[in-house]
């Protein structure tokens, strides 16, 4: 009983987070200056009378709480508004540029977490010594780099042998289904390969330290007197336990991943969410700027929300 | 081999953590020195660099993406200007940017952290229920959304990234005073009247005096990199020289097109041995505190059991 209690806690704090995430989202815009109304009136020439036409139009001209109302409303229905840009409403644009964003994304987090718990573990149990000293070090120095650091090196050193930019050949055409996957796959390598060496360090450290804290554990003394043997204690006992605060940690280090894949995806040219957000600041295309703040935040609670799950699921223990 | 209840002995070694038995302990560790020392030449290489950079950073003194030489040791940018000089100066701006985003993400986050876990109650439940919110949106999209409707420029860059940056510094310090204000001292010095301003600066202060150091320390490497990571994105000051804007300035104009790899790698490798400077420094205090990281039991080298009393070189 306590268990759901928790679980519907959880929920209704994820629920209340994105409402949160709506009002800063519809205040950010027009509290600070360069507000929607600034925006429109910037047209030169601009004479009175179209500024009060189009506050009206927009709506501007009601009280606050109106339009707070007018814009929950819209946006539960999906209208992000148009994109200043290409005329498109956001909701299409930002579907396009997530289902761009998430292969790529979804291979270099998975490749960083296994390249982590691997490195992590390894060095955790050869504690001091070379191979720990070595990876530790090594970890760090990746974990230093910054990510567009990285990626910019990556593509000097791999310009012409690998495609450098965008997410297929745009020339490439009539080839076979197998040929345009095997093209994808390559322009894949560059970018997933830089989020996965931006992400896979800190992994490893979280791992590490993981670990070490659990190797600690008198349990392990008891398992180890009792002739459990070495490798069965790695997995059963010690990583098995140190899973937890791995979990919490992978969850809180979402907000890194879609740093790192915004920059990854301005260096290469990635047609996905991050390079959306960046070309919106660029363009000033605020009804972008705002769904797309709007969209990784949801993403972002989601994911906590099922780390919180598969936390519980772990231990079941945690009722707070 | 004698044993003892676990909860009767942790109270009476955690007591010793004071500020300086605590870095004078850490400061024993090599990697520790090696982190220190590296912080320190940043420091001292950012005081002085007006006065020995070879080159003015405004002003082109060579071609265009020249490769380096003699003359020039890091080649020239786009704008023929010597890449060295540019490096020591943008790294003079780039660490006052993260050491000021520091003090502002810390400052929150302390008092925060402090309020929270020392009264408890509604305070708590507030401050807590805004840190978890804060925690949980993205941050650096947050950044970016209020650096792009705030309009470019260095101040709102600090201030932007202090105010996102105080929530894990919050939560950290909170559950630290917490059981600090269990202990039997508190208790005892409250019972004879100290005021809670009193007791908050004399003992709990300097308890956590060590924590907070080493966040700081780890906090900086957060802030330089989101400080270039909101410049590589063009939301800096684009006229003021940072690490983040040299290496934006190197991606936009083409540096990678035409091979000038000596345009970014200098700003990008002093962003990354500062970081592993301060990573090691911090890292090290935030070990130095935890002592249970001290045993393995699935050590290379045989038994070790976990001291039941004290620490260092005087545990028992």
């Amino acid at each position: 009983m306590r268990g759901s209690a928790y679980i519907w806690k959880r929920i209704v704090f994820a629920v209340v987070t994105v409402f949160v995430a709506l009002t800063l989202n519809f205040i950010l815009f027009r509290v600070l200056p360069g507000g929607p109304v600034s925006q429109i009136s910037r047209v030169p020439n601009a004479s009175p009378a179209l500024k009060q036409a189009l506050t009206a139009q927009f709506g501007l001209d009601k009280p606050l709480w109106e339009q707070y109302l007018l814009y929950l409303q819209q946006t539960f229905r999906g209208n992000f508004g148009v994109s200043y840009m290409n005329r498109q409403p956001v909701l299409d644009n930002l579907i396009e540029a997530f289902s761009n964003t998430i292969p790529m994304v979804a291979a270099g987090t998975i490749l960083a977490l296994t390249l982590g718990v691997v490195v992590g573990v390894i060095s955790a149990v050869r504690r001091g010594s070379m191979t720990d000293h070595l990876s530790t070090n090594i970890a760090v120095l990746f974990y230093a780099f910054p990510t567009q650091f990285l990626g910019m090196m990556l593509l000097i050193i791999f310009a012409g042998v690998l495609p450098s930019a965008g997410m297929n050949d745009p020339f490439a055409i009539g080839g076979s289904g197998w040929d345009t996957f095997l093209d994808a796959l390559k322009h894949m390598v560059l970018p997933v390969t830089t989020l996965a060496l931006t992400l896979y360090a800190e992994n490893a450290l979280i791992v590490r330290s993981a670990m070490l804290e659990t190797l600690g554990e008198d349990y392990i003394l008891t398992a180890k007197a009792k002739g459990v043997p070495r490798r069965r204690l790695i997995r059963a006992h010690a990583l098995r336990n140190a899973m937890l605060p791995i979990v919490t940690m992978v969850a809180m280090s979402l907000g890194a991943v879609v740093t790192g894949s915004i920059l990854i995806e301005v260096i290469f040219s990635w047609p996905g969410i991050g390079r959306a957000l960046y070309t919106a600041v660029l363009k000033r295309d605020y009804p972008m700027l705002q769904g797309g703040f709007l969209a990784i935040t949801v993403v972002v609670i989601t994911f906590n929300l099922i780390a919180d799950l598969i936390y519980y699921k772990l231990d079941p223990r945690i009722t707070t | 081999m004698t044993l003892s209840l676990p909860g009767a002995a942790a109270p009476e070694a955690e007591t010793r953590l004071g500020f300086w038995p605590v870095l004078n302990d850490v400061l024993h560790q090599p990697s520790a020195l090696a982190g220190l020392a590296i912080v320190t030449v940043f420091v001292l290489l950012g005081l002085i660099s007006p006065l020995i950079e070879p080159y003015s950073v405004h002003e082109a003194t060579c071609a265009v993406f020249e490769p380096p030489s003699w003359q020039h040791w890091f080649g020239c940018d786009d704008g023929g200007i010597d890449v060295f000089s540019l490096v020591l100066r943008g790294g003079r701006i780039s660490m006052i940017v993260g050491v000021i985003a520091t003090f502002i993400a810390i400052g929150i986050g302390a008092t925060v952290g402090i309020l929270s876990g020392y009264f408890g109650g509604w305070v708590d439940t507030v401050l807590m229920r805004i840190t978890d919110y804060f925690l949980v949106i993205p941050q650096i999209v947050l950044m970016i959304v209020i650096a792009a409707v705030w309009g470019p420029s260095l101040s709102h860059v600090i201030i932007v990234i202090g105010a996102l940056m105080w929530t894990s510094t919050a939560r950290l310090i909170r559950a630290q005073v917490k059981s600090l204000r269990e202990r039997v001292y508190v208790k005892r010095v409250e019972a004879l009247g100290a005021s809670h301003f009193h007791i908050i600066i004399r003992h709990i202060l300097p308890q956590i005096g060590p924590l907070l150091v080493a966040n700081t320390v780890l906090a900086i490497t957060v802030a330089i990199f989101n400080e270039t990571a909101l410049a590589f994105l063009g939301l800096s000051d684009p006229t003021a020289i940072t690490w983040g804007t040299i290496m934006e300035h190197a991606f936009d104009r083409a540096a990678v097109s035409s091979g000038a790899w000596w345009a970014i790698v200098p700003a990008g490798v002093a962003v990354a041995v500062l970081i592993m400077g301060c990573y090691m420094l911090g890292r090290s205090i935030e070990d130095g505190l935890n002592p249970r990281l001290k045993v393995s039991y699935l050590s290379l080298h045989g038994w070790k059991l976990r001291p039941l009393v004290g620490r260092g070189p005087d545990a028992i």
